[in-house]
């Protein structure tokens, strides 16, 4: 029964997500966090920003990815399952409905206006999760992470890298750094 | 035969599409305009707003849309699914060695790394869309969109019953005072 429930609330939760968001695939994990994490306690923060690189580092779409290993983590495969349909669901009804009339649509001054007002919702959704993870990173008074976030933030934003690369340069220097940490384990 | 072409061009691209829906724009473009004559270059224009401004994942909005073009409902779900399965082959995968792997100590070191730039590449994200809540849509600075975003951002912290607002409603309620605001002409 309990897990029922669960699988219910991945579907419906999803849903609600992927129907009112947009602007692409971090947008989405924002919202991820705040409902998986903050509201239902289903997962760690840890655990979020470890599924966000796994599903940035692999093809296809974000969201989808992202609610595959949330998904299968809180109910396994039916969970799994019932993630992705609820993501799939809405941009399949939405577009479907609007490719027949998307010129008037793309066109419509009040439609614009309503999208443009749900961006600066979007926008500050996505600016009050990121507030809550960067200082968390900051109290950890961890200088090579606060290093490598505001390092992060250099490339990606203002140099443009393609963020697989920076997933993958982070991974290696976790790999060394974890290499380094067992070495000076062994000499103590 | 429409429906097995759409759902082969989307499985390509969900297949080597890394990093989202920007990073899947080129190779739908590919499939669409370049290999199959589903649509021209001004449709593929279209076709980007529209993805864009409507809810959803980028890509998964773009199939639907090309499928629905080329072959109504039943291609939109096989556009659909095509962009969905190498996802959910490759991401099973990686959930089960993510699950196996997670607590041996090498991989907490790394996984420990991989963090906070994680918690950058969403800031980074984060700032783009500042710079979208605050730009008119014929360019400029938009101060209504600006106070509308920071007024978002307020509602966001406050706690009632030791619950916070919903960000769902938050966008919701953003959305509707867009047409409130260009009605009064400010957006």
């Amino acid at each position: 029964m309990m897990k029922r429930n669960r699988i219910w609330t991945l579907f419906s939760s999803m849903l609600l997500i992927s129907a009112f968001t947009f602007g692409g695939g971090f947008v989405i994990v924002s919202l991820m966090k705040k409902k998986f994490v903050d509201e239902l306690c289903w997962l760690t923060e840890e655990e979020m920003l470890d599924m966000t690189a796994l599903a940035q580092s692999a093809p296809g779409p974000i969201a989808v990815n992202a609610a595959i290993l949330v998904g299968r983590r809180v109910a396994g495969w039916p969970g799994m399952l019932a993630a992705v349909l609820g993501t799939l669901i809405p941009p399949v009804v939405i577009i479907g409905t609007i490719s027949l009339i998307y010129a008037q649509f793309a066109a419509n001054e009040w439609v614009r206006a309503a999208m443009s007002g749900m961006s600066c919702g979007v926008a500050a959704v996505i600016c009050d999760v990121v507030a809550g993870l960067g200082k968390k990173v900051f109290k950890s008074r961890d200088g090579l992470n606060i290093a490598l976030m505001l390092a992060a933030f250099v490339l990606t934003y203002f140099l443009k890298v393609n963020v697989v690369f920076i997933i993958l340069g982070a991974a290696a220097i976790g790999a060394v750094r974890a290499a380094l940490s067992r070495k000076g384990g062994d000499a103590a | 035969m429409n429906i097995l072409q759409l759902l082969l061009a989307f499985l390509q691209v969900g297949a080597f599409s890394i990093g989202g829906g920007y990073a899947a724009m080129p190779l739908i473009r590919e499939q669409t305009v370049v290999l199959h004559p589903w649509l021209t270059a001004a449709e593929f224009a279209d076709l980007v707003t529209i993805a864009e401004m409507t809810p959803g994942p980028i890509a998964l909005n773009a199939a639907t849309f090309v499928g629905m073009r080329v072959a109504g409902l039943p291609g939109a779900l096989a556009a659909t699914l095509g962009c969905v399965l190498p996802s959910i082959a490759i991401v099973s995968l990686l959930s089960w060695l993510y699950a196996r792997c997670r607590t041996g100590k090498t991989m907490q070191t790394i996984l420990g790394t991989l963090r906070p730039v994680v918690v950058a590449l969403i800031a980074s994200a984060a700032v783009t869309l500042i710079q979208t809540a605050c730009t008119l849509s014929g360019g400029g600075f938009s101060l209504a969109g600006c106070l509308l975003m920071l007024g978002a951002f307020g509602l966001l912290q406050v706690r009632v019953k030791e619950k916070k607002f919903s960000p769902i409603l938050v966008m919701a309620l953003c959305g509707a005072a867009g047409v409130a605001l260009h009605a009064m002409g400010w957006m």
